[in-house]
């Protein structure tokens, strides 16, 4: 009975369970709350993966309404993969949560935290597994509003105007998704995504349909932080508390790419988007710019947090590239870089975390000599990093090799050239923060800073654990990635 | 011309959306801006409803003698969207307030100036 309604639990636990945070006063016992109910959306997003695995897709009824009427749950392997990515990611960072909230959150604002970190968990997953459109952007703007709020709670005023610049284009952007469903609907007269896939190619050729799919893509690229639509993310993520960026980082731009897979492939076709709309070359120009351009900019940052930001828009690009190729090699090395850069950047947000709780800053010029007071949390930016240029032996190796297979095996040999190019772009600003911890003597304050609490370090180096992991056997992941793009191609070659 | 009349709806919408739209981009202050984001969404209310209208359609209610509705669909759609956008909006306000009392201000360009200071 229990097992029958997970897609629902999935979404709903979290969802209930988040103004009880809110009431709970004492911050221990709100923390508490959170903490179990994101262990146990873990559990329920492993047990989801299992059956996807053993039985395939699952289909869910909400309220026993039958579809088209009610609203579908629907979770084929890519969206068994997504969930594991968000509750992982959120399992991690909930121990991490506690000292770091407390060292960087006013005491009255724990509990609108842990409030707002549920509704958020609510939204991603519930986005990934609804298979109604109109449905989709409930989600998103559960997901957004409440992401929001928790960049507002960063420690620096400016995080306020970065939550406010986020809210602004995030509105912008679900509006646009909006205005396309509703033209979608127009044509088709069903908001199923399943149904609207089967109408769509009698109404495909006209102007509404090419209209509301220009709509979507700009929509969702706002959203997934696309270059040149990725102003938003780097002040959030700067000023954002480390525990969300963390999360954000890891998360949400990830749940971005995986409703622009939904709507290209399931909703709208490969055959539409790819070869009448012509979106695969657009794409690729805008992934190789983002990719060259903000490693780039992230080699001249001061402040790490904002380095990591402008690598994750250009780690976004790569995700973007694999997707541009429209082969199922292409999408699942997209999906594959999609799990491991959430571990990836994850992990080195954390490690920022554990360096801003003991020395008050995240700015390079701080850092001289750091490595030998913090030696764990400096060890675990280095293996995150070395995964982020992707040095074999880690996952960052795995998706980039099979991310220049792909592009190699579409002939598109200039593409592996920019990837190995954008490869030592990345080693450069990774350096810049390893030379100052490690090779420059440290300042006159440097010998008060301690090595960061085991709360904190153990999360970090959870996520590096699944990094290095990855690196070594990725046979399962690389087969769970290569099922998801199998699923949401095959639906959209039908 | 009797086309681009028909459509007056669309052009309702049109104008809507791009006045707010001019207005989040060329307006400095923060409370203008979020006005017009919700003038924005409130065009693309309108959009739903006057797709769900059926000429000569009645209240969806069934009656004798009446055999043509209008659908329903989109403004159970758009009470929920109208939710969403009152939330963004209050959530938005509350943020100017917020950056009222932190700044002193909540004029785009002069929060630029002094985070420039900073």
């Amino acid at each position: 009975m229990l097992l029958s309604n997970l897609p629902a639990l999935q979404v709903v636990i979290p969802l209930v369970s988040a103004p009880v945070c809110l009431l709970l006063r004492n911050p221990r016992h709100a923390w508490a709350c959170a903490l179990i109910i994101s262990w146990l959306v873990l559990a329920m997003a492993l047990l989801l993966l299992q059956q996807v695995y053993t039985l395939g897709t699952i289909s869910y009824a909400i309220g026993a309404w039958a579809t088209p009427w009610g609203i579908e749950y629907r979770i084929d392997m890519a969206g068994a993969l997504m969930i594991l990515i968000i509750a992982t990611v959120g399992a991690v960072t909930m121990p991490y949560a506690w000292r770091n909230i407390q060292h960087e959150l006013h005491r009255k604002h724990t509990g609108v935290y842990y409030t707002c970190y549920l509704l958020c968990l609510t939204g991603l997953l519930g986005i990934v597994v609804t298979g109604d459109a109109f449905n989709l952007f409930v989600f998103l703007e559960i997901s957004s509003l409440s992401s929001y709020v928790l960049i507002s709670l960063g420690p620096s005023r400016r995080a306020l105007t970065a939550a406010y610049q986020y809210l602004v284009m995030g509105t912008i952007g679900a509006t646009f998704i909006l205005i396309g469903i509703g033209l979608l609907y127009m044509m088709t007269g069903t908001l199923n995504m399943q149904d609207i896939s089967q109408r769509l190619p009698e109404v495909a050729d006209t102007r509404t349909i090419r209209v509301a799919f220009a709509f979507v893509t700009v929509g969702v690229s706002i959203k997934l932080a696309l270059f040149p639509l990725h102003i938003w993310l780097p002040n959030a993520y700067t000023y954002a508390p480390s525990v969300v960026s963390a999360f954000m980082a890891a998360t949400a731009t990830k749940v971005g790419v995986y409703v622009l897979l939904r709507f290209f492939f399931t909703l709208f076709g490969l055959q539409f988007s790819f070869n009448a709309m012509h979106v695969g070359e657009i794409l690729m120009l805008l992934a190789v710019a983002a990719i060259l351009i903000a490693s780039l900019v992230a080699i001249f940052q001061d402040n790490v947090k904002r380095m990591l930001a402008y690598s994750s828009v250009a780690q976004i690009g790569y995700i973007i590239l694999g997707i541009s190729l429209a082969t199922t090699a292409g999408v699942s090395a997209g999906m594959l870089h999609l799990f491991n850069h959430a571990m990836i950047k994850g992990a080195l947000f954390m490690a920022m975390g554990c360096i801003f709780l003991r020395l008050g800053s995240v700015e390079i010029h701080n850092m001289h000599g750091l490595a030998r007071q913090m030696p764990w949390t400096m060890a675990a930016f280095v293996a995150g990093g070395l995964s982020l240029i992707g040095v074999p032996l880690t996952a960052g190796f795995i998706s980039k090799w099979y991310l220049v297979n792909a592009a190699l095996t579409d002939g598109y040999w200039p593409l592996a050239v920019l990837i190995l190019v954008s490869s030592l772009l990345a080693l450069i600003y990774i350096w810049r923060v390893v030379e100052a911890a490690y090779f420059h003597l440290p300042g006159a304050d440097m010998h008060k800073v301690r090595e960061a609490p085991a709360s904190m370090l153990i999360p970090t180096w959870l996520l590096i654990g699944v990094n290095l992991y990855v690196g070594l056997d990725a046979g399962l992941i690389t087969n769970i990635a290569q099922q998801g793009a199998a699923s949401l191609l095959g639906q959209a070659l039908q | 011309m009797t086309e681009l009349l028909g459509h007056y709806n669309y052009w309702i919408v049109i104008i809507l959306m791009m006045t707010g739209f001019y207005i989040v981009i060329a307006r400095p202050n923060l409370v203008k801006k979020v006005i017009g984001l919700f003038i924005f969404q409130t065009s693309v209310f309108i959009l739903f409803i006057s797709m769900a209208k059926i000429e000569g359609g009645t209240a969806p209610i069934i009656e004798e003698g009446l055999s043509v509705y209008s659908n329903p669909l989109p403004h159970v759609l758009i009470l929920t969207a109208i939710v969403v956008s009152l939330a963004t909006t209050a959530l938005g306000l509350a943020l100017v307030v917020r950056i009222q009392e932190a700044y002193g201000t909540s004029n785009e360009d002069d929060i630029h100036v002094q985070d420039e200071e900073d």
